[in-house]
This record gives C-alpha cells, structure tokens and sequence, in this order.
C-alpha cells in the first residue's frame, strides 16, 4: 500500500487521490468493543469470514495462506479471486493481495488498534481495486467491485455485530 | 397472525400475515395483550417520515405474555413483559452509556445507509418504525418477534394491569426524559407545547421534578384539561398570543425550560408553519418547526429546550440567532427507554405516576384503522388509544 508523501494524517481511502499505484482504495473504520487479541483471532480463523461476509459463497484453501473466494455478484453471477495473505503482524494486521492470474486484481489490509478511553478495538480494512476501465475485466468489476466500499462498510458492521453482540440484527422474522 | 400494516399515506389495513419465529439465539416471541398507536405513528399515518414499505407492521407500544425463547434469551415462556420501542444490544459503547436508542447494534447493517447518508450517522433500531430504524415488524399484531430480549423487556410484576405498565414501552420514559433533558431545578417554569400523551408526561414529570410553574400550550379544550389535572397552567394558542402570554406569566422573564413535544407536524396557521405544509407535502423531506421556532424565542436567557418532538429531516428558519445570542442549551434524542423503566415502574407501583389517566379508547385490532383515524382527526377526545389483539 501507499507510502507515497502526503500533507496529511488522514487514511488514504478518504483523500480526494485515492491511488496507489494502479489501484484505488476504499475502506472503513469500526470499533468494536471487544479485546484486540480475541478479534484478531477470529478473524485469522478465515473459515469464521463467510460468517460476515455474506456474499462470500465459499472459500477454499489452495495452499496454507492461498486460497479462492466463491463470490456472489448481482444479477445470479459469481466471480472467483485467489488471494495469498503477505503479511500477518499478530494481533495487530492481515494483508493479502490476489495472486497472478486472479480474475481480479485487489489487495487490502485489516489492522486492529486499541481504541482510546477503553473503547475497545478499531478495526479498519483498507481494500485496493482496479477502477473499472474498458477492457476484458469491466463487466466483473462493475458487478463485483461496483461498491467495494458499500460491502467493506456492511462487512465490517456485520463483523462487530457478531463480535459485540453474539448475533447479526435482522428484520427477517422467517426462515 | 392478525396485524396493523400500512400501505399509504392515510392508508392502514388489518391484514393476514405470517407469525413471527425465533431467528436470533437472543429472540423472543411475544403474544401482544396491549398496544397503543403512538403520535409517532401519526407521522408514518401521513407520510411525512421516509423509508417506509406496503406492507410494513406498524406498532412500537406494547406488551404481552412471552410465548417462545431463543437459546439466549433470559425470559421465561409465560412472563408478562413491556417491550421498550428501542432494539438495542445492551453491549456496545453506546448501551453501556445507557444511550439505548443509538445503539450500534439495533439496526440491520443493510438499513443503516439511508439514515447514515441522511444524519451523518447510522441511526439504532426501532420497533415498527420506518426502514431507517430497521424495518422490524411492529407490535400492533398478535404476535411480535423481540430481538435482544435479553436486554430490552421488563418484565411486570404481579398485581399491575396491562394499562399501569404498558407506557414504559415509551411515551412515559420519553415525558421523563423530556423534563429531565430540561434540567429543571426547583422553582423553575417549565412551558410544554403540546398536550398529546407525550405532553402529558412531560407536564407530570416536571411537577415531580420540582418545577413551581407548568405551562402547558395545545389548542385542544379537554387536553389542555388532562394537563390541569396535574397542576399545569394552560395557554390555548387558538385564543391566545402564546410568546406574549409566556411573558406575563413569568413576569417577563421567560420560562426557563421550554419542552417541545408537538414534533414535526405542528398545527396552526401561522406564516411559518403554512409555508412548512406546503414543503411538507411537496415532498422535500421538510419539518414542520413553528412549535419549536416558538419555544426558542419563548425560553429565557441562558434557558433549556428540550425537543422529545421527532424531526425528521430539515428545518427551514431555524432562529439560530435566538439560540446564539441567549446562549441556549439544547437537548433531544429518541429516548433511552431502558435507561429509566426500572425507576419508572417503581414510581407506577408506588402510586406516584399516573399512567391511566390519557387512555380515552380501547379496541380491538380490528377496529386499528378507525383509532389511527380518529387519533388524528378528533384530538380532542381521542387522546390515547389503546389496542387488544388478543
Ligand atoms: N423522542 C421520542 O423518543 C418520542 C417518543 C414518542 C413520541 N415522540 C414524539 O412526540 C410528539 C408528540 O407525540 P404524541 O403522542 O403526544 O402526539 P399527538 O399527536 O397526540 O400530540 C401532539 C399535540 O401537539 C399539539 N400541537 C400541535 N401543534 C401545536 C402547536 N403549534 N403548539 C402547541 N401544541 C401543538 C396537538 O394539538 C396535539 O395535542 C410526536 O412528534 C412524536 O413523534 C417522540
Ligand atoms: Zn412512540
Ligand atoms: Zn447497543
């Protein structure tokens, strides 16, 4: 991710320039009020992300830190993304990126602070896509990568709902 | 199941739906015996709140028997509960505040975004109340699923009826909050404008609280009555200059807290508030301020105002001039219901508050439509209206 000079202390995702070589970043902050070491761990479990993330139809491992995300697009599509973690600072942050020849090409980074005054822990995704442009890739960019910043909002969310409450709140009073 | 649904504007139906299942290990599911319609829901009734669907069941006022339990949830099938209005978590910073109504943790992610756009910030979870606060179905129909039933529920003791306790499910702890929001310390006068049950609460919570004068403003007769029950002094705007009064009942100094609890459907025809019906029903998701507009140029120097009325979108010719250069305070909020109901229903028991005293109508569900109607249209007599599904 970007260690280019910049006047400010603000994220990246929230500058007018959001680029970082050719990928653009969105992402988004939570806090969660829960200990950093318990939510770091849930997370590094990757089986608990489908829990979440709720249009991650299926993912499995291809190696100990590969592994190929199922994931549901609008209108009935599916894209697949291999991803490889590149880093892992214990109880502090995952980083992937997606691997050569993935139909997408995406990084990101899930960090975990401790929040001032007891708040709990701040977890913050910052996630990398290429903007759609006019080649081959457009179409399942639009469809998946459309909102990126939309789905790390609701997964982040849903993500401190389970962790701060047991249960993800729904409207829903049927099966 | 039976239940109160709305499909338009002036436009609510009893219709047929499917019963409610457990679907969160913290769920309960609970058989209504009490619901009331609320001034809240006078504001879906008429279209001035967004984020409503056909179809939507109505209701965030009521109680009833626990009829099923999820693994997690602490009740007991067979207890009588109140349900407060608000959904909330109990775990999150905000709970732990005991800012229950802006939980993180209430409102499905999904229907975060429009109020997140709208107010800067995802607003909690509601029963019955617009998909902003969530979409849940509401509890004026049979049955009702109750999410962190763990948190919410009070449960009622032995002895109370349904109509004692059912008001801590919200107008009771928002007249409480209200008058508390005014920091009223003895000696103080305390003008409430509006009389409906929300108005009521406030005029009865700021006598408790030691205010030495209550003036109440409506233009209804026999609400403005129910207020002098409780000691209030009445201003009735249809015959009377309301700032000027204010004035000279206060040897001109000015109440020292003003309530609003008129919210933003305010009646009357003032310039101000002609001009607000129209943005009103031309849709641009404006607020009908003239209540409030008047509180701010009413209250004193240095003085309090507190607004239990819900706005909802925006407000044009807000005196913030009269905010600045008096050095107001201002408070408001959805109520923290679970913050005051165990207070509150000790003060029922003890024959303190009373919570009866509003209730002019009891039906059935069936006859819902007409209640919501008649709240409306016929003030004046109608001034609580309490329904019994079951
Ligand atoms: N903050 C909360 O959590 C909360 C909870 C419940 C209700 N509310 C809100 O409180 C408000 C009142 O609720 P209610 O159930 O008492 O409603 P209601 O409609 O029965 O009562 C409103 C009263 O205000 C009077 N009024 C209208 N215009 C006025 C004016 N210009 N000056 C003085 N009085 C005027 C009406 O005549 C009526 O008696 C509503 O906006 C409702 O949405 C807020
Ligand atoms: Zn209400
Ligand atoms: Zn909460």
């Amino acid at each position: 991710m970007s260690t280019e000079q910049i006047s400010d202390d603000a994220p990246l995702r929230t500058r007018r320039d959001d680029k970082s070589g050719d990928l653009a970043f969105v992402g988004r902050s939570v806090t969660i009020n829960r200990p950093r070491a318990e939510l770091f761990a849930y997370w590094r479990d990757f089986q608990n992300l489908p829990m979440f993330m709720e249009n991650v139809e299926k993912m499995e491992f291809t190696g100990s830190d590969r592994a190929v995300w199922t994931i549901k697009a609008p209108v009935g599509t599916k894209v697949e993304i291999e991803t490889e973690i590149t880093e892992v600072v214990e109880d502090s942050s995952i980083s992937w990126r997606s691997t050569e020849g993935s139909q997408i090409k995406t990084e990101g980074r899930v960090s975990f602070t401790d929040a001032p005054g007891d708040r709990g822990t701040i977890v913050s995704a910052d996630i990398g896509y290429t903007p759609p442009a006019g080649d081959l890739g457009r179409a399942v960019a639009k469809l998946f990568m459309a909102e990126p910043n939309i789905q790390a909002r609701h997964e982040l969310k849903r993500f401190k709902m389970l962790m701060e409450t047991g249960e993800i709140t729904t409207p829903i009073n049927h099966r | 199941m039976r239940a109160l649904t709305w499909h338009g504007n002036g436009d609510v139906r009893v219709d047929t739906v499917p019963d409610p299942e457990i679907i969160n290990p913290r769920d309960a599911v609970i058989r209504v015996t009490s619901t009331a319609i609320c001034g809240s829901d006078l504001h879906l009734y008429d279209g001035v709140i967004p984020g409503m669907k056909q179809g939507d069941i109505l209701g965030h006022q009521f109680m009833g028997v626990v009829e099923d339990v999820g693994a997690k949830s602490t009740l007991k099938v067979g207890q009588r509960v109140v349900v407060p209005f608000t959904i909330s978590c109990g775990r999150c910073f905000f709970c732990e505040q005991q800012q229950f109504s802006a939980c993180d943790n209430g409102n499905p992610v999904e229907n975060q975004d429009a109020s997140e756009k709208l107010y800067g910030h995802a607003m909690g979870g509601a029963f019955g109340y617009s998909h902003l606060t969530g979409g849940y179905p509401g509890g004026q129909a049979e049955y009702v699923r109750v999410p962190y039933s763990d948190v919410g529920p009070i449960v009622v003791p032995d002895g109370l009826d349904d109509e004692q306790v059912l008001f801590l499910s919200d107008i009771l702890p928002t007249g409480w909050m209200a008058a508390e929001n005014a920091d009223i310390t003895p000696g103080d006068t305390v003008a409430v404008w509006g009389c409906g049950p929300v108005g009521l609460f406030c005029v009865q919570s700021a006598v408790l609280m030691g205010a030495a004068q209550v003036i109440a403003i409506d233009h209804h007769p026999h609400r403005l009555e129910l207020a002098a029950r409780f000691g209030a002094k009445t201003i009735n705007f249809d015959e009377t200059h309301v700032g000027e009064a204010l004035m000279e009942m206060t040897g001109g100094i000015g109440p020292d807290a003003v309530i609003d609890a008129v919210g933003m459907e305010a009646h009357g025809w003032a310039p101000d508030n002609v001009l607000d019906v129209v943005k009103q029903k031309i849709g641009m998701g404006a607020d009908r301020g003239h209540a409030l507009r008047q509180a701010l140029l009413a209250v004193r120097k240095g003085g309090r105002v507190s607004i239990p009325g819900v706005y909802g979108g925006m407000l044009d010719k807000w005196p913030l001039g009269a905010m600045m250069e008096k050095g107001l305070e201002l408070r408001s909020g959805q109520t923290h219901v679970q913050r005051y109901t165990q207070d509150l229903l000790r003060r029922i028991e003890e024959g303190e508050i009373d919570t009866t005293f509003l209730i002019s109508h009891r039906l059935s569900l069936e006859e819902a439509p007409t209640g919501y109607k008649n709240f409306r249209d016929k003030q004046n007599e109608w001034t609580k209206v309490v329904l019994r599904p079951n």
